[in-house]
């Protein structure tokens, strides 16, 4: 739970649905936009909207990156600006979707989505910059006459509104209104789009909302580029307002493996919390480890002596979850451990890591873990497993003595530890181990 | 400035969660304080307004209200408001405690309060002074004095990491996992800590590092300072800036886990909310060289912490800044019950016991079978199986529940004449409730009310165990006196039979593989229609004796039967089906909605005489 980047087309919608109660009816803002994954379904699209039969398309990969136009994503002519025709965006949505691409910064991925919206002409002079972030005791507006790709180079332009968490919303209103720069033309649409929005912004609960550049044509705002994130915390507050909006993953990573969507679903029907990223199934360390900072200490000491690279997973439960969710967990990270052997021939380490526990139960908990260890002992004693167990907390006795004498029954290779071993020492007694 | 809870600190605690609240008290209790940290439980939805704990081996209550308010303006000796609401209500709650002048310092547990409203509540309480810890923490702990809910662990693990006494050292932690594996790091390598606060994994805690070290700096218990970061914002510069401009002097050993978040990509989540580096500036390299460069004693990785915490230390006892004592004698907490029950080592003699049903498991059973498996049709069972389950704890053969299901529905209602019905519409019309209502139709079931059942099972069979002929047996009771409890209709005869009478027993006739003592009360019923014409064997007799046939068939002994008869158990078929029909008057009344009852006076004799005065006569 955090705050999550949404797609620049559902970033739009939302803004433009809300358009009419935040901003208003003196400033116009027309959404034509589409998103589609194939140039098929934009052929499918054209078919309803006529617009986009009309020569004049602008075609973008929705992808939660930045920096498209430097990296050259952005389709806006052929020949000369605005001349972008259906067949075009057609052609070029496949060639960029049937091969991997690499960004500037060296990230490396496939394009997946893409937006397609009508060709806005205008001059770069026209293009203007307003963004919202929040900190911890204000928000934080910053608006520029000088928008466009360069906006980082052209820093200096860009004016900083500082609105304090607790202002009123007149309050909030005045300081904006105060510092519209004077280098932008239209400074009352303009104070009316940036009241608005930032109003927007905060009943929402965006966490960052960006438009770079928007376009002001009489009274039409015109928003070619947004980038926004939301607090998804707030979901159960905005099940209206943000209609079940998706938080996809981003470029360079492939949605969520089943895996990992079984943990998050289980993770949002918890009170407890569980979280699993697969890092690399080929990875020799497995951790099943309990508390969200113990599983960061646990990552960072395995990627310092097994290197990165050797930890297939990243995750972490915490809060008490109860013994069936354990097992779920458990079972969830058995299945993808076992699914094949090491490629070097090498066993695979299971850490079951944790700190001394405030309250989770370590026996239930462990109850858990062990039942999802009886079900795959014969696929771990197949593929090579050697578990190393290290916790405390609230029955700790009762659970290592029990997954002790569990691991041993199905025969599986285990060293159990408590609380009198340093915490993250099971990596470096799994690491020597591993070298004897 | 003071360490943040004194032995006088006193919390209100919201949510009633016994657990974390008898722990704080345990703590309490060995650190000898003279009373129970926790003086309020706020729990809206709670039924009693009182919640017992123990205070070392005694109970006390403590008082549940439904608000804050009442609970601060009850307690004006409170300072601390602990939440332990859920991020639902954690926000509302925690405003709403910050109204109070004597809440000075607050600690909210719950993860995921929407980011908008806790910096609200972030700000609020900077505005208002109040010392504010979390959300998504496990809090704080000030050794002797208080510790909020379940910082530091079991009551055993304190005692072992030396939780229970002031040590030197200083502890700040983003987590609260690893709030007590530092505590326990420097209760090995050091004298255990002064203070500590674990200050929440969110992205916006209501307190960081450097509020919590400023107040340390000034207590004088604390010698050191140990700091866990991690990968994520940049409160971790505020202490190193602090340090440069010399408002922090004391050694410190700090470390900023996460420094695998470098070799991963962008889209991993830690299980924090706040551990992602938006930037350079908030990796962990790049704090702890920061850290690193201010002078603080920056362990490689989290591996050397305990050696570091050790150099530290024993540099300061080096320097004669350090000298703990140790309180060695504990007050011992008696063991909780179930602890050890659970761990097998305790074990006590039952009250009760139940041999026909069992609600401990994933669902209840009726004598062994799963409630699932036998109430919808397909599964085969009926209400008469359900009842042989429950009452006999022995499922019976078809024609047996068959019998038992017919009986119900005979005897579910006989008009609204009846005392039982008549009593019922009468409570009903008192304006009393259904159940009221149909109590009082059920009390008046008794020997002259529907008990003919068991009475007529009672001395049939009597008479067929003596061997009694017909005649003997119409004389035996002639000689008790009594009339014969099953013989005898209002109109009813031979020639005008009781057809429900006859439907019973052409079932019984058809299905039962026998029917002894029907055939003998019918045997019975000859002689009396002799003599009188409606002296005839009607649906009391005929449900009782053929319940006795019924048990006989199946096995049960003599003794048995006798047993089942005494214990009401035929009673008990009439007491449940005529239930089906009170109900129905209630229920009749209710839609009727008549005026109160009240017997006309012509239909009563009144023969009053004036009362005679006693006087004292002397014997």
């Amino acid at each position: 739970m955090a705050q999550r980047g949404i797609l620049e087309y559902d970033a739009k919608s939302l803004v433009t649905r809300l358009w009419n109660d935040y901003i208003g009816d003196s400033l116009i803002c027309n959404f034509r936009s589409v998103l589609v994954e194939t140039e098929d379904e934009l052929d499918t699209a054209a078919k309803a909207q006529d617009w986009l039969n009309q020569p004049g398309l602008v075609v973008k990969p929705d992808m939660l990156f930045g920096k498209r136009g430097k990296n050259n994503l952005v389709l806006y002519k052929t020949t000369t600006a605005g001349d972008v025709s259906l067949a075009d965006a057609k052609k070029w949505i496949h060639e960029k979707r049937i091969n991997e691409i690499a960004l500037l910064n060296g990230e490396k991925g496939w394009l997946r989505r893409f937006i397609i919206e009508p060709f806005v002409p205008h001059s770069i002079e026209q293009e203007y910059y307003i963004s919202f972030r929040s900190e911890t005791e204000n928000d934080v507006m910053a608006i520029s006459a000088c928008g466009g790709v360069d906006i980082e180079e052209n820093w200096d332009t860009v004016t900083e509104v500082f609105i304090p968490v607790l202002s009123e919303d007149k309050e909030a209103k005045n300081l904006i209104l105060s510092q519209i720069p004077d280098e932008i033309q239209e400074r009352n649409a303009v104070g009316t789009l940036a009241v608005g929005l930032y109003s927007l912004f905060k009943d929402l609960h965006f966490a960052y909302l960006e438009l770079n550049p928007f376009v002001i044509e009489g009274n039409t705002i015109h928003l070619l580029d947004m980038v926004a994130k939301l607090d998804d915390t707030a979901g159960y507050l905005m099940q209206e307002e943000w209609q079940g909006i998706e938080f996809p993953s981003g470029f360079g990573r492939a949605g969520l493996t089943k895996e990992e969507k079984f943990i998050t679903e289980l993770d949002e029907k918890s009170g407890a919390s569980l979280k699993l990223t697969i890092l690399n199934p080929k990875g020799v360390v497995w951790t099943l480890v309990a508390g969200g900072g113990a599983s960061v200490v646990f990552a960072d000491t395995i990627a310092n002596t097994w290197g990165a690279n050797e930890l297939a997973n990243y995750g972490e439960y915490s809060g008490n979850p109860n013994t069936e969710e354990t097992y779920y967990y458990t079972k969830t990270v058995l299945d993808l451990m076992t699914r094949e052997k090491d490629d070097k021939g090498r066993n695979k380490i299971l850490l079951i890591g944790g700190a001394i526990a405030n309250f989770t139960d370590v026996a239930s908990t462990f109850k858990g873990i062990i039942q999802a260890m009886e079900e795959y002992a014969p696929k771990m004693r197949e593929i090579g497993v050697q578990i190393y167990v290290r916790r405390g907390g609230p029955n700790y006795e009762i659970g290592l003595r029990n997954i002790k004498t569990a691991a041993k029954k199905l025969k599986l290779p285990i060293d159990v530890y408590g609380p009198e071993t340093h915490m993250t020492d099971i990596v470096a007694i799994a690491m020597e181990d591993a070298n004897a | 400035m003071s360490a943040l809870f004194t032995p006088d600190s006193k919390a209100i605690f919201w949510n009633n969660n016994v657990k974390a609240i008898q722990r704080m008290l345990d703590y309490g209790y060995i650190c000898r304080r003279e009373s129970p940290s926790v003086v309020a439980i706020v729990h809206p939805s709670s039924q009693s307004s009182v919640q017992k704990f123990f205070y070392g081996p005694h109970e006390v209550l403590i008082p549940i209200y439904k608000t804050i308010s009442d609970a601060a303006e009850a307690h004006p000796e409170a300072d601390c408001f602990l939440n332990f609401a859920s991020f639902r209500t954690a926000w509302e709650t925690t405003m709403k405690a910050m109204e109070f002048n004597n809440i000075k310092t607050l600690m909210v547990t719950a993860e995921g309060i929407p980011e908008r409203l806790t910096r609200i509540m972030v700000a609020t309480a900077r505005k208002k002074g109040k010392m504010l810890v979390g959300p998504s923490t496990v809090g704080a702990i000030t050794p002797g004095a208080l510790k909020t809910g379940n910082i530091g662990g079991t009551i055993e693990n304190i005692a072992k990491t030396k939780l229970h006494r002031p040590g030197s050292a200083g502890l700040v932690t983003k987590s609260g996992g690893l709030f007590n594996e530092l505590a326990n790091i420097i209760s090995i390598n050091g004298d255990g800590i002064a203070e500590g606060v674990a200050v929440g994994g969110d992205r916006y805690p209501g307190s960081i590092f450097i509020d919590h070290l400023l107040r340390m700096e000034k207590n004088p218990t604390v010698k050191y300072f140990v700091l866990l970061g991690e990968v994520g914002g940049t409160d971790e510069y505020d202490v190193v800036e602090a340090y440069k401009e010399g408002k922090l002097t004391k050694p410190i050993v700090a470390l900023c886990t996460g420094t695998v978040a470098k070799h991963l990509s962008s889209g991993v989540q830690f299980g924090h909310a706040g551990a992602k580096a938006n930037s350079d500036l908030e990796t962990a390299d790049a704090k702890n060289k920061a850290m690193k460069d201010a002078g603080f004693n920056v362990p490689d990785n989290f591996n050397e912490f305990p050696v570091m915490i050790k150099d530290t230390y024993e540099d300061l006892v080096a320097k004669n800044q350090v000298s703990a004592e140790e309180i060695s004698d504990l007050p011992e907490i008696p063991e909780d019950y179930s602890a050890a029950k659970k761990e097998g080592r305790v074990r006590k003699q039952t009250n009760f016991i139940c041999t026909i049903s069992d609600d401990r498991g994933d669902e209840a059973v009726y004598a062994g079978v799963p409630i699932s498996s036998l109430a919808t049709p397909e599964t085969g069972y009926g209400i008469g199986d359900v009842i042989t389950l429950l009452w006999f704890k022995k499922r019976y053969p078809k024609w047996a529940t068959d019998f038992i299901e017919t009986v119900l529905k005979t005897v579910a209602d006989h008009g609204p004449a009846v005392s039982g019905a008549h009593n019922t519409r009468v409570t009903s019309r008192a304006g009393k409730d259904l159940v009221s209502s149909v109590v009082t139709g059920l009390l008046a079931i008794g020997p002259r009310f529907g008990g003919a059942i068991d009475g007529a099972a009672k001395y049939f069979k009597y008479g067929a165990d003596q061997q009694l002929s017909a005649r003997g047996f119409v004389n035996y009771m002639k000689e008790k006196g009594e009339p014969i409890p099953g013989i005898g209709h209002r109109i009813k005869s031979l020639k005008n039979p009781d057809l429900r009478v006859k439907a019973l027993i052409e079932y019984a006739k058809a299905n039962f593989p026998s029917t002894d003592l029907l055939d003998y009360a019918r045997e019975i019923e000859q002689v009396t229609t002799s003599k009188k014409d409606t002296l005839i064997l009607n649906v009391d007799g005929a449900v009782g004796v053929l319940l006795v046939d019924m048990w006989n068939a199946l096995g049960y002994s003599d003794a048995e039967i006798d047993q089942m008869i005494d214990s009401g158990a035929l009673n008990a078929f009439f007491v449940l089906g005529r239930t089906i029909g009170f109900i129905g008057h209630a229920l009749d009344e209710k839609r009727l909605n008549m005026p109160l009852y009240r017997h006309e006076l012509d239909d009563i004799l009144y023969d009053v005489d004036v009362a005679e005065e006693m006087t004292v006569r002397v014997k």
